[in-house]
């Protein structure tokens, strides 16, 4: 993508963003939420972050543990770093620790 | 999702520059759109080469949580004018709204709830750009070999599992990782946008039948 596309992209997703925000607090604030918007919010987060996380963290990096790619198996070590202290920063740290230590074990 | 602003800030710089994307245009999308997650998938799906639309699909989905801290916040700002109500729209993050929907109703009518969203809101806006700036710069210093790029699925990996807190969330993450997975191949990352909305449904029909469920269990 070139940078002009990025810019682009930026100003649209601000736009974008910022519709969101202001739905309502722009509005007369007495409308609504729709139902279905109601029902369903509260799964975007979880159903969102997943249809990204998992295609990314299984795509091939080259480096093989036996049958098992390096970055599916730092994922899964993140995975329970993140399952056991919800800590995001922590996540990232092991997650990228056990990648560069997988490589430089195998490679 | 209350997400420490500085760690966060710094990661998203760091992997944004990882992904391919120029120090400065980080630094800008943080400035203009200020939303984290929807800036790091973004990232991802740019550094994919995604269509714009489907970019735009994902923010507008990972930000839907926006209108509805929107609509909690629209009674108490009625009295205000329009670029007053703009600027707090504009500044609303997760943590910015947990605060300003507690203080609210336990003020009183004449507290000044505009400066109040704007006093939490411009610290975290400029905590947020100059975090992202600080990783971009040191970003831009790492070699390739680190694989910063690991870093974007590393991050919504630890944005999800703290979400998945009921089964019906689980169902929802489960169907829409798997079909985005096997789904991977579609162009303009279709996949994401299928898996994101199969997911949804998932859950939420997962939840209506479980309260059906209950209801036949209590009767």
């Amino acid at each position: 993508m070139s940078r002009p596309e990025v810019w682009l992209v930026i100003v649209l997703a601000a736009l974008v963003t910022l519709a969101e925000r202001g739905s309502f607090l722009l509005g007369k604030g007495d409308a609504p939420l729709p139902p279905v918007l109601k029902r369903t919010l509260k799964f975007v987060p979880a159903a969102v972050f997943a249809a990204i996380a998992l295609p990314a963290l299984t795509q091939p990096s080259g480096v093989a543990v036996g049958p098992v790619d390096a970055r599916l198996l730092a994922g899964a070590v993140a995975g329970v770093v993140a399952w056991r202290t919800r800590n995001v920063t922590l996540t990232f740290v092991v997650g990228m620790v056990s990648l560069w230590l997988l490589g430089w074990a195998v490679g | 999702m209350l997400l420490g602003a500085g760690p966060f800030g710094l990661i998203t710089g760091v992997s944004a520059v990882g992904a391919g994307m120029h120090p400065f245009d980080i630094v800008l999308m943080s400035g203009l759109v200020f939303a984290g997650a929807s800036q790091l998938a973004a990232i991802s799906l740019m550094a994919s080469g995604a269509a714009v639309w489907a970019i735009l699909l994902t923010v507008a989905m990972v930000n839907l949580r926006h209108v509805m801290y929107s609509l909690a916040l629209a009674p108490w700002l009625q009295r205000y004018g329009v670029l007053s109500r703009l600027l707090v729209s504009f500044l609303m993050v997760d943590h910015s709204f947990a605060v300003a929907i507690l203080k609210y109703p336990r003020a009183g009518d004449d507290y000044p709830r505009v400066a109040y969203a704007v006093g939490i809101g411009v610290p975290m806006w400029l905590t947020w750009v100059a975090t992202t700036a600080a990783g971009a710069v040191l970003g831009a210093q790492l070699p390739a070999e680190w694989q910063l790029d690991f870093a974007v699925p590393l991050l919504f990996l630890a944005l999800l599992v703290p979400a998945v807190t009921t089964r019906p969330l689980l169902v929802a993450a489960v169907v829409a990782g798997a079909l985005a997975l096997a789904l991977a191949g579609l162009p303009y990352n279709l996949g994401l946008v299928v898996g994101s909305l199969a997911g949804i449904a998932a859950g939420a029909a997962s939840e209506s039948l479980t309260a059906r469920q209950g209801r036949r269990v209590g009767a």
